[in-house]
């Protein structure tokens, strides 16, 4: 993988402690940003989406949680490549919320219910910008204006609980982006929302991409998200990455058989089919099944015997990658 | 707001009645006549119902009743049988070193106790929360008059530094009398120090898995603020309310080790109004300590606001 990237995630593997075990619910995880790039990371739940992204952060609950493997390479502003697994925390630190900002999923209790929405934004911005109290709490107002919150100059002295949850998540965003971050990771950032409050906010953050230039890794179970924001798609299964490619390639021509699946679980596509709405057989993958070969193949429809011991590697192909012995069969 | 705090007073005057009510007719439970106790074995059955009369005990316990309350609404308390002045006064001059040893005793309490479960809940399950866990659990279970009697053999006898009982001369210098209370409010302190300590751990611990705690990371803020602003913030309502029991319940008279320090303080004043039967002193004293206790449950009401911004009046 080259260095031209914001973000490449290569091999990645956490693990967690639990009572009496250890399991690994991410293992083998490669994917990249680019500057400017918007990437939406795929999966159903508990297959590593949210671990991969806490990774990132440094952000992993302690003491269980921790990363055993693989580098998770990062470009500063200044240039310089740093391997955020290895980096000391403070110096971690320092890039979280002004180099890499996140939103996460839950609007309700992602804010302190303690402290006003404007020093919230207004203590990482005198962090990591420097500014004194008064003009960090004019950058608050800024931002809040910026993500299109209303009356900004006296919401910027309200608690969170006096806003609705489509109001926190713009807070949230305004937060994320107070330090000019270069990569934003969203963590289904609008799953909690309702409709119409979801479509505005996506909109808000495509938005504030194109104009920041931010690369952002967008983490969501929503293929119909995905085909609206994103650029290129890593989707994930059971703790790895099984396919990654851009959007048109992935929704025309999905090389793993899970995409195939989940594709075939839209709405608008199951409609041309006969038999009406889709779904993937069986339960989901779970990491503490998975003893060598394919984690799909007990739910894969085109699975032969060779699926169910080889290990089975990431294949590269131009700007694709596919986790699957026999793609080429399949669709070719 | 204030509609809601006029219906808190109202409700606060209800306590009170029911209070007071309570007060009057249990102390009236207990067997024994003042004047009886009074007079000694020598009196005549004469002389003691003469005594009745001048204390209105020979009327009917209603008509006791409805007149105490009259003088109460008043404001007057009413006069000693035993110790000749008004109940007021009594009350007054034992209020001083059962305030400041409550004061001090829940500073003391406090300062230990929230710092303490503060590590104990950050560093979770490692040593330092298993020493401050222990430690808590001993204070819970020493009994006060023992660690006193040790207090004072060690730093009163032993070391002098500190004196032995009692709370001076009277007239004595302020800060002499304060001195007097340096060891029994280090005992209550550390006595009391234990249940601030498991409450403030268990809140720590509850908040600092919240989400806005990994939002507070998520900003590159360092790890002591991010516990002192962000969780601990979050944590303060079950504090500042384990901090006020304490120190409405030491308001109370700490009976036990004012004895053992000899402390002239309200604990004491009621207890030897019990064996004397003196109604007056016991009412008026237990009607005090009641009022008091309810003014620090809305002072602890009122700081809630203040702590937590959803809490409105």
């Amino acid at each position: 993988m080259d260095t031209s990237h914001l973000l490449s995630i290569r091999d990645l593997e956490a693990r967690f402690r639990t009572e009496d075990s250890e399991v690994t619910p991410v293992r083998g995880v490669t994917l990249s940003v680019g500057a400017g790039e918007t990437v939406a990371l795929v999966g159903e739940s508990g297959s590593g989406k949210s671990v991969t992204s806490l990774a990132v952060m440094g952000l992993l609950p302690r003491p269980a949680g921790r990363v055993s493997g693989g580098q998770i390479l990062f470009r500063r502003r200044s240039g310089e490549m740093v391997d955020l697994v290895s980096l000391p925390l403070p110096e971690l630190r320092k890039l979280r919320g002004s180099e890499i900002a996140m939103i996460f999923q839950e609007p309700m209790t992602s804010l302190n219910p303690v402290m006003t929405v404007g020093e919230q934004i207004a203590e990482s911005v005198r962090l990591h910008m420097g500014l004194s109290q008064g003009a960090a709490m004019r950058r608050a107002e800024e931002m809040l204006d910026l993500v299109e919150i209303p009356n900004a100059r006296h919401r910027v002295y309200e608690y969170p609980h006096q806003m609705s949850g489509g109001m926190r998540q713009r807070v949230m965003i305004a937060l994320a982006m107070s330090c000019n971050p270069s990569l934003l990771i969203a963590d289904e950032p609008t799953t909690a929302l309702d409709v119409t409050i979801q479509a505005q906010i996506l909109a808000l953050i495509g938005r504030l991409q194109r104009d920041l230039g931010m690369g952002v890794l967008f983490i969501t179970h929503n293929l119909g998200v995905v085909a609206e924001i994103a650029d290129r798609v890593t989707v994930m299964y059971a703790g790895q990455v099984v396919e990654t490619g851009s959007v048109r390639d992935i929704f025309r021509a999905p090389r793993h058989p899970y995409t195939g699946a989940l594709l075939n679980c839209l709405p608008a596509r199951a409609r041309h089919r006969e038999d009406g709405r889709r779904v993937v057989q069986s339960i989901p993958g779970s990491v503490e099944f998975v003893n060598g070969g394919c984690s799909f193949a007990p739910r894969c429809t085109r699975a032969a015997d060779i699926c169910r011991t080889d290990a089975i590697a990431l294949e590269n192909e131009k700007e694709r990658s596919v986790r699957c012995l026999r793609w080429r069969e399949t669709f070719a | 707001m204030w509609l809601k705090l006029g219906q808190r007073l109202v409700s606060l005057m209800i306590v009170m009645f029911l209070v007071a009510t309570m007060v009057f007719f249990l102390t009236r439970l207990a067997p024994g006549d003042p004047a009886a106790l009074m007079l000694g074995d020598q009196a005549t059955a004469e002389d003691i119902a003469q005594l009745r009369q001048v204390y209105g005990l020979d009327k009917p316990i209603i008509v006791q009743f409805v007149l105490w309350l009259k003088e109460i609404a008043r404001g007057n308390l009413g006069h000693s049988i035993f110790l000749q002045r008004p109940v007021i006064q009594a009350i007054a001059e034992r209020a001083e070193p059962t305030f400041f040893l409550a004061l001090f005793s829940v500073s003391i309490a406090a300062l230990v106790g929230i710092p303490a479960g503060i590590v104990s809940a950050v560093w979770r399950g490692r040593l330092l929360d298993q020493i401050v866990s222990g430690l808590a659990m001993l204070a819970a279970n020493i009994p006060s008059f023992w660690l006193g009697l040790i207090f004072i053999q060690l730093f009163a006898v032993r070391l002098g530094w500190f004196p032995v009982a009692g709370y001076g001369e009277p007239g004595a210098p302020f800060l002499e009398r304060l001195a007097h209370l340096a060891l029994p409010a280090t005992v209550l302190g550390i006595v009391n120090s234990a249940l601030i300590v498991r409450f403030t751990r268990a809140s720590m611990l509850d908040v600092l898995s919240d989400d806005y705690v990994r939002t507070a990371r998520s900003k590159g803020i360092s790890e002591a603020r991010v516990v002192l602003r962000h969780a601990f913030g979050n944590a303060l309502v079950p504090i500042v309310t384990v901090v006020a029991l304490t120190a409405a319940l030491l308001v109370g008279g700490a009976i036990v080790t004012e004895t053992v320090f000899g402390l002239p303080g309200i604990g004491n004043l009621v207890v030897s109004a019990v064996l004397r039967r003196d109604y007056p002193v016991i009412q008026g004293a237990l009607i005090v300590v009641a009022a008091v206790y309810v003014l620090i449950n809305l002072l602890t009401d009122i700081i809630y606001t203040f702590v937590d911004p959803r809490v409105r009046y």
